[in-house]
């Protein structure tokens, strides 16, 4: 009986304040669907979810479940409804437990509103067991690796039972066996004949995954085909609205000047000072170089951006010079004052203050260019300079005055590189300059980075996609246990080559080439 | 996308002054209404509002610095007394000229102040742990100083034998009024303190500084933003502008209580609330914080012109404090994410 969509969204309007961001969007998802929901950062996915979980009760047009007209009033009436959400966002409570956190609003009550701890942790337990989940229902969710806490939050979508499912970009931090792991559930929810709504950028998950795809494109449904029929450079042209012209980096030309040395780097984890979490990295980097660092989670790449930035203080030990004068690894803003500047991975929780205008967050680390005597702002100035730049960045927002919150993920990262561009840097370190942004906003960032090689910033990038490390870096240093493990250059690079040694593979180090 | 660069004038209606503004006006027709036989429409009756709300505004000032990063000040009402107190001391038993008197007096509030900072930048202990600790330690200090009496100008002298000195200049000069006596001295001291809170948020880089740091800290951090001397200029303001508080309290008093003032901090963070600044920080202004003052000083002011009791002002400033609040909530209801 396929007849009954299991969810149908029929014109879903959806404004906020002036600005109508869908227009009339239809969607259906049948039982034992997968539905990937495709588009660009901004075209209206996360809007259209949130009103399918409920946390956006105001918004016109119909929802059907199951051919009844319903419309939740807020997130637990969706869930009570049999809709789960997996959100961009993590929704666990960080200081309670895993299975606190699994039970959370519904715990098993008995009488007099008691709840039953011991009934929770058992079935606590078989739920991780079953989602091959390596953690304790006792432990703090806080204590978990992001990887880890990214799967706690499926399996407890996965345990309520839901008849919908909804995926916002659940792969994003898992790696490559989590994800396959992740796959092999989605596939068991179909068997079960329940529907999945799946929301990603990553191709090979969309011919992984799609029984249908349907493109959203500044808030209207602008495609829906079933794989077979939808060819992903097809995709892509739906999704980008244009023919993209195939995202690399313009052929670079290091021209050797050394401007970053960094030697002996090391940095002790965080709280058991013994232990190392970089051990003994070094590295250079040149004028106009783009010098990529890979490895899995936990294999201290991202340690390394974060300690030569100063952010990590006592903890790390080493030393570096910058265009030959002696560089102190001591504090971000001592960095930033010398021109190293960094991205950080996550913009919401390290990059973005989220009620500061765009403006003020994108002049943030360059005041001082702006400040006459006792740090007097001179705004006429900062505007200017901050508008051309957010024209160089094809930056869209509402207004430069408007809070940053409300711009688009792909804006937002935007915002936070016009900010690390305005200061600017002789060493550009970026850490994830490309995750969780559409394709439009990926290839923009990828022709800038062209530009900035050529105005001889040194850069060191860390990305979680081989394809973009490939196409970008000239040199690859491969981390493994924080020791560099392999130096590969453009030429000799593969897929193959850095992940084999980033897992560890191939222990035959030739560090020599990483100097 | 980047047609429009300021906010329009049809979306001005939906900031938070704009908001604000309405809950002061709404105030003002309640005033109108219940003129008290026509009382409400003197300027006296505005001037002693005015006069009556200074010294709490002039610690709202410092408040509203401090909870934009996302911190807390409950200590400001015992630096003021601590203030007053020494103030007091210093000018009326000692004779010190009030050009000595008052910037020993600015300079002690703004080192109690720096060394909250201090701990809480630093240290990282809870801004509300820090200032509670100072606000007990202040306010023994300033019984210390007076030994736990008012400090007037009758002076008792070493030899056991009292007389009475005359009030220094310097009190009754800020406690008189300017424009033929229109406005009074704590008022424009209250202004310039409003006036110097909006050129440091708004115009000088320690307040971009202030609004990173209470509205994303890890971001700020990684932006170069020097963290803790933020916060430590933010809670040296702080204890600055209580100590100015302290003086124009000494003043209008005309001697220095160790027991003035309890409670004011309560004041001051009810009308940096009801102005709209958020107390988790990162957003909120100046301007907000003074319309938050006039509406809680016409509050008052109204209530006792038609002779209401005490106990009915107290339970009528909470409601408003609550009512201020979802009116100001409402504005964001549909944009937040």
């Amino acid at each position: 009986m396929p007849s009954e969509p299991t969810v149908a969204m029929r014109g879903i309007r959806k404004s906020f304040g002036l600005v109508e961001v869908l227009h009339g969007v239809d969607l259906e998802v049948l039982p034992g669907e997968v539905h990937v929901l495709a588009g660009e950062n901004g075209a209206g996915k996360s809007t259209l979810v949130k009103i399918l979980s409920g946390v956006y009760p105001d918004y016109s047009g119909e929802l059907l479940l199951e051919g009844r007209p319903t419309r939740f009033s807020n997130p637990s009436d969706a869930a009570r409804a049999g809709i789960a959400t997996i959100h961009q966002e993590f929704s666990l409570v960080p200081t309670m437990s895993v299975a606190d956190n699994l039970f959370l609003g519904r715990e098993v009550i008995r009488r007099f509103g008691r709840v039953d701890f011991g009934a929770q942790m058992a079935e606590a337990y078989r739920l991780l067991a079953d989602a091959h989940l390596e953690c304790r229902p006792d432990q703090l969710a806080e204590e978990l690796a992001l990887a880890s806490r990214q799967m706690l939050e499926i399996v407890r979508a996965l345990a309520r039972n839901s008849r919908l499912v909804v995926f916002d970009e659940p792969t994003s931090a898992l790696s490559e066996p989590e994800a396959e792991s992740l796959f092999a559930r989605i596939d068991a929810l179909k068997r079960q004949g329940r529907a999945v709504i799946y929301i990603t950028h990553r191709m090979e998950e969309i011919y992984r995954l799609a029984d249908r795809i349907s493109v959203l494109r500044d808030g209207s449904i602008v495609g829906a085909a079933t794989p077979d029929r939808l060819p992903p450079a097809a995709l892509v042209s739906l999704i980008v609205g244009r023919d993209l012209a195939a995202a690399r980096a313009p052929e670079l030309r290091p021209d050797g000047d050394t401007v970053l040395d960094v030697r002996d780097l090391r940095v002790a984890h965080a709280s058991v000072a013994s232990r190392a979490v970089v051990d003994g990295v070094s590295f250079t980097v040149g004028r106009g170089e783009i010098l990529g660092l890979a490895g899995l989670q936990g294999s201290g790449a991202s340690e390394v951006l974060h300690a030569v930035f100063g952010a990590l203080g006592e903890r790390t030990t080493g030393s570096a010079t910058l265009h030959g004068a002696p560089f102190a690894m001591r504090s971000p803003q001592h960095s930033v004052e010398r021109g190293v500047v960094l991205l950080a991975s996550d913009r919401t929780t390290l990059g973005l203050a989220p009620d500061m205008s765009v403006l003020h967050n994108i002049s943030l680390s360059s005041l001082g260019r702006f400040s006459a005597r006792f740090g007097w702002v001179q705004r006429k100035a900062e505007r200017e300079l901050v508008l051309v730049s957010a024209r160089r960045f094809a930056l869209k927002a509402p207004s430069l005055d408007a809070p940053v919150r409300l711009l688009s993920g792909g804006n937002q990262q935007k915002a936070c590189l016009a900010r690390c561009l305005l200061a600017e840097p002789r060493v550009l370190l970026l850490d994830e300059p490309t995750r969780g942004i559409d394709v439009g906003a990926k290839a923009d960032i990828y022709r800038l980075m062209g530009d900035w090689a050529q105005r001889g910033i040194a850069m060191v990038l860390i990305t979680s996609e081989l394809d973009e490390l490939l196409a970008l870096a000239d040199r690859i240093l491969v981390l493994h246990r924080g020791r560099i493990v392999s130096a590969l250059h453009r030429e000799t690079a593969s897929k193959d080559a850095i992940l084999g040694a980033a897992m560890g593979q191939s222990q035959s180090v030739h560090v020599g080439g990483a100097a | 996308m980047m047609a429009e660069l300021r906010t329009s004038a049809r979306e001005w209606w939906t900031t938070p002054v704009a908001r604000a503004l309405v809950a002061l006006g709404f105030m003002l027709v309640i005033g109108a209404v219940f003129n008290a036989d026509g009382a409400f429409f003197r300027w006296s009756v505005h001037r002693d509002m005015l006069r009556q709300v200074s010294v709490f505004g002039i610690l709202a000032c410092g408040m509203t610095v401090i909870i934009i990063t996302a911190g807390i000040d409950l200590s400001v009402s015992s630096v003021m007394a601590l203030s007053a107190v020494s103030f007091a001391w210093l000018m009326l038993p000692h004779g010190w000229p009030a050009v000595l008197a008052v910037p020993v007096v600015l300079a002690a509030g703004t080192a109690l102040g720096t060394l909250s900072g201090s701990l809480v930048a630093r240290m990282r202990i809870q801004p509300f742990i820090v200032t509670l600790a100072m606000m007990v330690f202040a306010r023994g200090a300033a019984k210390v100083v007076s030994g736990g009496m008012k400090i007037t100008n009758y002076v008792t002298a070493a030899d056991g034998t009292s007389r009475l000195v005359p009030l220094p200049r310097a009190f009754g000069l800020i406690d008189s009024r300017v424009l033929g006596g229109n406005l009074s001295i704590v008022t424009v001291v209250f202004l310039v303190c409003v006036l110097t809170t909006g050129i440091v948020l708004s115009r000088l880089r320690l307040g971009r500084h202030l609004y990173a740091v209470g509205g994303n800290r890890e971001a700020a951090r990684l932006s170069g933003v020097p963290v803790r001397r933020t916060l430590l200029a933010a809670y040296a303001l702080s204890g600055l502008f209580a100590a100015v508080a302290g003086i124009c309290q000494a003043a209008q008093e005309t001697h220095g209580d160790p027991e003035t003032g309890m409670g004011y901090e309560l004041d001051a963070i009810a009308m940096v609330v009801i102005g709209g600044t958020s107390l988790s920080g990162g957003r909120g202004s100046v301007a907000l914080t003074l319309i938050g003052v006039l509406t809680i000083g016409y509050l008052q002011k109204i209530l006792s012109l038609n002779a209401a009791p005490e106990a009915t002002r107290l339970m009528l400033t909470g409601a408003i404090i609550i009512c201020a609040v979802l009116f100001q909530r409402g504005r964001r209801e549909g944009s937040q994410a």
